[in-house]
């Protein structure tokens, strides 16, 4: 019987044997701890109801590419391995797939339903123990067959690693094209997976620092209007937006409060950048800090009581805590080198954050600002937004030189950043919460 | 609508837009105002500013220079810059049909939303000794453009020396 704790020991306990420093030690860098992923055979699925087999191919192909990108699967599939027939999605040859190498199995069927939309049935079996370990079925419109696919893997993952979902959400980023002295930035969106690309924004002026609303409905951002940095909010699905504060105010590194209702940001004027908040379909601003030097990337706690902070108050770029009406600052950065754009984790439990020193990478806290890691190595990571789940940092990579960003995801954990599939450039991405 | 499937798996229905489906408007910022055009309705302060080409290269012929130039991380004036800014108010008080956006620039080395700041602080210097040498507030704008206008390519000091900057751009 796979026990889901035992079978992820390996995966979690030597990752986190590298984790905590001495204050005063520079941080380790964790990355490359060995795990063992989960084999788990994702054959096409069976069509039924007139449902093409190409499309129960394509889903098993989404799914199996989702569940690799996770790094605690070894999928197995679609190609190479057999297939099965409508009933044996819920009563499969576990001695087969055993044969076959396959330590878990994901089947079911894709059916097409008289309304023109699709049902995806989706059966995650223990295959070792021999039995079934979870069942789903997902409806929706027959464009949205990823969506299935997508929500699929999630069931399997959440269900055999014990972490929340995180496959069905979308990410958005700022499309970079041109060159360095030129560059053309538009805001983009895609699937986790890259699928789905499309642009909001036409490139006309600089876009900077896009991040979702709480329901994934509106983006807010920095563009530019009347040759100042200006905070929009943008409605994803029509495109529609509007200016949040009017005025002139030179407005920038905007984020919704976990509520929505709110929009917390920086104003820059008179030589100093302070941190304000407002309702976010606009009003009278509040202002937070008036520490001089820059406070800037704000990011609320997900119950939404507290807000991290980057300021230079104290002479370099550092990390602080205050309320969510701006008491009580205190300072929680004091690992050594500079700390700058922090996010609060949707689990509540670390704060993601960029260190400069020779260099940005990427790394994480505890809220009381202890036990650092740091994550990547590279020339310039900056940037971090976490996935809904709590368990990936998606981060950018800039090319010493060229300028040229890379978008890439990195496990919590420790490990090797994976690259985020983009057509072209990309910088400052942000994870969509999980669409239901 | 749900309906309980013929194994019993309960369906999860979503009512999902055919979103990414179709390409939505891309809409902009609003539309670059024309000079003399109707404004109302706009705050001062949001209409789109109209750049001076013949005015700037003048600009730069009599005062020298349109730029000034700052330390790593820091947003001081030098003399030479004093000096380049002193000219600059010279031609800004006779040339008085016009205003000056000073904006500010950072070298990529800082991170992104620190560097908005570090250009405003830098162009508010500039803008702060043009007013001392006596031209009106009402004709000074600032702004920054943080790390994402560089002049210079490089990620050489020659590069990042280059790129700290703040410049007076002659608008309407």
């Amino acid at each position: 019987m796979i026990r889901k704790c035992a079978l992820f020991a390996t995966v979690f306990g030597l990752s986190t044997a590298a984790l905590s420093q001495d204050q005063g030690d520079p941080p380790e860098i964790v990355g490359g701890s060995i795990r063992s992923a989960q084999t788990i055979a994702v054959p096409a699925m069976p069509a039924t109801q007139g449902a093409s087999e190409a499309l129960g191919r394509q889903i098993a192909e989404v799914i199996s590419s989702d569940l690799r990108s996770t790094g605690a699967f070894t999928p197995l599939g679609p190609n190479g391995i057999g297939g099965y027939t409508v009933p044996q999605a819920g009563s499969p040859n576990y001695g087969e797939w055993r044969g076959a190498g396959a330590g878990a199995l994901v089947a079911g069927y894709v059916e097409a339903r008289p309304d023109g939309r699709i049902t995806v049935a989706c059966l995650l079996h223990d295959v070792t123990a021999g039995r079934q370990l979870a069942s789903q079925g997902f409806t929706v419109a027959a464009a949205d067959w990823r969506r299935a696919a997508h929500k699929c893997a999630d069931t399997v993952y959440a269900r055999l690693t014990g972490e929340g979902a995180y496959l069905d959400t979308r990410i958005v980023y700022v499309a970079e094209t041109g060159p360095k002295t030129n560059r053309v930035k538009r805001i983009a969106l895609m699937d986790s997976d890259g699928s789905n690309l499309r642009y909001l924004t036409a490139g006309r002026s600089n876009v900077t620092t896009p991040r979702f609303s709480p329901n994934g409905n509106q983006l807010v951002y920095t563009g530019v209007l009347a040759r100042k940095p200006r905070v929009f909010v943008i409605d994803v699905a029509t495109g529609a937006e509007r200016l949040l504060v009017p005025g002139g105010a030179i407005t920038f590194a905007p984020r919704f409060s976990p509520d929505g209702r709110q929009i917390v940001f920086s104003w820059a004027q008179g030589g100093n950048t302070d941190i304000f908040i407002v309702g976010a379909n606009g009003g009278v601003p509040t202002r937070l800090t008036s520490a001089p030097g820059a406070d800037t990337s704000p990011s609320f706690s997900p119950d939404g009581r507290r807000i991290v902070f980057e300021s230079e108050r104290s002479g370099t770029q550092q990390l602080y805590v205050m309320g969510a009406d701006g008491s009580g600052q205190r300072r929680i950065s004091f690992g050594g080198g500079r700390s700058a754009s922090p996010v609060w984790s949707p689990k509540g439990n670390l704060i993601a954050f960029t260190r400069i020193g020779g260099g940005f990478r990427i790394g994480v806290m505890d809220p009381s600002g202890g036990n650092e890691r740091i994550l990547t190595n590279a020339w310039q990571d900056e940037g971090p937004s976490w996935a809904p789940n709590g368990q990936f940092i998606l981060f950018h990579r800039t090319q010493q030189g060229s300028g040229n960003g890379t978008l890439y995801a990195v496990p919590v954990t420790g490990g090797a950043p994976r690259r985020m599939p983009t057509p072209q450039g990309g910088s400052d991405p942000s994870w969509s919460p999980l669409k239901n | 609508m749900r309906k309980s499937l013929t194994l019993g798996i309960a369906a999860l229905a979503l009512t999902i837009t055919a979103c990414g489906r179709k390409e939505p408007p891309a809409i902009d910022v609003p539309p670059t105002e024309q000079p003399g055009g109707d404004t109302s309705g706009v705050a001062p302060g949001d209409v789109e500013l109209t750049e001076l080409p013949a005015m700037q290269a003048d600009l730069v012929a009599r005062a020298g220079s349109d730029t000034v130039y700052f330390g790593t991380d820091e947003y001081a004036l030098d003399d030479q810059s004093k000096a380049t800014l002193a000219a600059q108010a010279a031609w800004m008080l006779a040339n008085p049909n016009v205003r000056a956006s000073i904006e500010g620039h950072a070298d990529e080395r800082g991170t992104r939303e620190y560097n908005m700041a570090l250009g405003e602080r830098r162009a508010n210097a500039a803008r702060d000794y043009l007013l001392s040498q006596g031209v009106p507030a009402a004709r000074l704008l600032v702004t920054s453009w943080g790390k994402e206008r560089p002049v210079a390519t490089g990620s050489d000091e020659s590069a990042w020396a280059q790129n700290r900057r703040a410049v007076t751009v002659v608008v309407r």
